[in-house]
């Protein structure tokens, strides 16, 4: 291909502004998934180096390389960071930006100037939070939980904190009503609702999560800081108020937040197992319908955080069954996905490994999860490393690795380029390895009884936490390759075409990169969005 | 948006909704001397949801919008309720 014939990528298009501002002043939905991508993992980054200080910590009892103050604060920090700054954000408003349009055959999503400024509420909480680790009485010590009494009487810097945190949540609610509304709006002419891809459903499910309990959280985060500031006495019993009511507002959040994560990362990896199965999806409709029961069944069950916190009998029995229920929907997506994958041609590339671990290792957080949803045994696990193993399972294993595995397969088509195949295996092979000798023996610490969130501990959990730091270093290592391929393959990968991989949505229809208005003419669809010859 | 029925809405209609507020506020404060305990919780949260719905059907024109949007809203509705609803089971049967 000439550059004569091809069409001005979105990258040569600059708009009104050049330089940096082209990018931090576009409205470009592209621009702004890359925008959130370079930020997210610049910040994973740093939270990734904070885990393996912890970790190194943890390598002996005793003190080894910090204090246990320091070690509060950074657990805090590389929480807060992890689920605030990259996990939540994440999947949607990095790649779900920059591919819902092209998904749906759009121009665009239905708010691109409020798209931006979700971006610039995302870097604004930021820089609020960063700028609360060296003022005031420094960085926060609570978790990132910010659960009261605690919250309330620290001398840290909650208050700052807290309010970037809020910052962050008006950044996803507006991301959340863009990508409902575009795809209510904005689909291509003959897309029916059941002709969407299925990531195209997960985003929306998604959508409704974070525009219906975001606010909770932002609610929640006001409350708190107005304690601080003027202490109404809304948490403190000694003034009438209730400190359980905190943990309901917050976990009413943030137990849909983990579904914030998920979902998307689901919806990913159901846009790859089709392809490199050569193979349509099975069971479109259960999965799509799945996310939707997902999203709402997820607001019925937070208070499975709080079983031994004091609540009553009757509302520990009901979140501890309605818990149960959420189990289905996910069971449903683990089952299609595997028979998806049943008598396909597979193609054993690098995203799909990356797809295959996350079903592997979702699956363990997630059955793991019921260990932590009824209530006899939640007793036991509660506070201790199990919960660690639990949710680094979910969010890392599940969420991560998914993003990792889309990350690889529509780097073409947002680069442009292809990265290094056989390099990237190996990233992931090293990646896995490391994942389960850092996380898995914290199960077993933790039902040995080894409490979350300590710097210290009995000699007797010396061998799982040696064992554990260990595997943070693989980890790392894998982290660094995988990064090392895509980040050289940004520069000097080969050009990967418009379609490297054969796949039948229409992002796959134009080029790599795509054009500042991706399609040439709006495509008009004529059927489902997996159709490989066999079927 | 229905730009056919735009000015259906006159001041009038405004301020009776506005006087309908003020009255159930007034309620609200009344019964919470009562000292009905949890019920009284429960009583205030029905006040306030006719209150809500008042002033989304005509301060918001809710009234005058279409059904996706109504059911839309239904939704953010519904779910509220829920959460009050199950928030409820701990809080009512607290020791
Ligand atoms: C190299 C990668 C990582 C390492 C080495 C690591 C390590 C750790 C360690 C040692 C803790 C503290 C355990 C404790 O003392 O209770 C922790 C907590 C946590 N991690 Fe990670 N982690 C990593 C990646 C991630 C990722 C990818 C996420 C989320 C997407 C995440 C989310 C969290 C959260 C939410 C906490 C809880 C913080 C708190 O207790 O307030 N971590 N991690
Ligand atoms: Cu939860």
């Amino acid at each position: 291909m000439t550059t004569g014939d091809r069409e001005k990528s979105f990258y040569e298009t600059q708009g009104r502004h050049t330089g940096i501002l082209s990018w931090v002043l576009s409205t470009d939905h592209k621009r702004i998934g890359i925008l959130y991508l370079t930020a997210m993992f610049s910040f994973f980054f740093v939270a990734v180096i904070l885990g393996v200080l912890m970790r190194l910590e943890l390598i002996a009892p005793g003190r080894t390389i910090m204090s246990a103050t320091t070690y509060n604060a950074i657990f805090t920090v590389h929480g807060v960071i992890m689920i605030f700054l990259f996990i939540i954000p994440g999947i949607p408003s990095g790649l779900g930006n920059f591919l819902l349009p092209l998904l749906i055959g759009a121009r665009d999503v239905a708010f691109p100037r409020i798209n931006l400024m979700s971006w610039w509420f995302y870097i604004t909480g930021a820089i609020v939070i960063l700028v609360s680790l060296f003022t005031g009485g420094g960085p926060p010590d609570t978790g990132w939980t910010f659960y009261v009494p605690y919250s309330i009487k620290t001398g840290t810097n909650v208050t700052l904190a807290v309010f970037g945190v809020f910052l962050l949540g008006i950044s996803s609610t507006l991301t959340g009503i863009n990508f409902v509304t575009t795809i209510h709006r904005l689909r291509a002419p003959g897309m029916k609702w059941f002709r969407m891809p299925l990531f195209v459903w997960s985003l929306y499910a998604t959508g409704w999560v974070q525009i219906l309990a975001t606010p909770v959280l932002g609610l929640t985060l006001l409350l708190l800081m107005s304690e601080r500031l003027f202490g109404f006495g809304l948490f403190d019993p000694a003034k009438g108020g209730d400190p359980l009511l905190f943990e309901h507002l917050f976990w009413i959040y943030s137990h849909p937040a983990v579904y914030i994560m998920i979902l998307p990362a689901m919806g990913a990896v159901t846009e790859i197992i089709p392809v490199f199965a050569r193979r349509t999806i099975f069971g479109y409709k259960a999965i799509a319908f799945s996310s939707l029961a997902i999203a709402s069944a997820g607001y019925l069950v937070w208070g499975h955080h709080m079983f031994t916190s004091g609540m009553s009998d009757i509302a520990r029995m009901v979140f501890s069954f309605l818990t149960f229920i959420v189990a289905i929907p996910s069971g449903i997506k683990v089952f299609n996905w595997v028979a998806s994958l049943y008598k396909g041609s597979i193609e054993l590339v690098s995203p799909l490994l990356f797809t295959i671990s996350f079903i592997f290792l979702f699956s363990i957080g997630g059955l793991t999860g019921l260990v932590n949803g009824a209530l006899a045994t939640n007793i036991f696990v509660h506070g201790t490393y199990f919960i660690v193993a639990h949710f680094h399972y979910t969010m890392f294993g599940g969420t991560a690795f998914a993003f990792f595995a889309a990350l690889h397969y529509w780097f073409p088509k947002i680069t442009g380029r292809m990265y290094r195949e056989a390099l990237a295996k190996r990233a992931w092979v090293i990646l896995f390895t490391g994942f389960n000798v850092l996380y898995f023996p914290m199960f077993i610490l933790g039902l040995e009884g080894m409490p979350r969130r300590y710097y210290d501990y009995l000699p007797r959990f010396q061998t799982g936490h040696f064992i554990s730091t260990i595997g943070s270093w693989i980890l790392a290592t894998g982290l660094a390759i995988m990064f090392y391929n895509l980040i050289r393959s940004i520069f000097k990968g080969e050009a990967a075409g418009s379609n490297p991989w054969g796949g039948t949505t229409l992002e796959w229809t134009t080029s790599s990169p795509p054009p500042r208005e991706n399609f040439k003419e709006i495509p008009v669809v004529t059927g489902g969005p997996y159709r490989f010859g066999k079927d | 948006m229905n730009d056919n029925n735009k000015s259906i809405t006159g001041y009038r209609i405004y301020f009776i909704v506005w006087i309908c507020l003020l009255i159930l506020t007034a309620t609200t404060v009344a019964i919470s001397n009562l000292k009905l305990g949890k019920y009284g919780a429960l009583i205030s949260l029905f006040i306030a949801s006719i209150k809500a719905s008042l002033i989304l059907l005509f301060f918001m024109h809710l009234k005058y919008e279409g059904f996706l949007i109504k059911a839309m809203l239904l939704l953010t509705i519904m779910t509220i309720a829920i959460i009050v609803g199950l928030t409820f089971s701990d809080v009512w049967y607290r020791h």
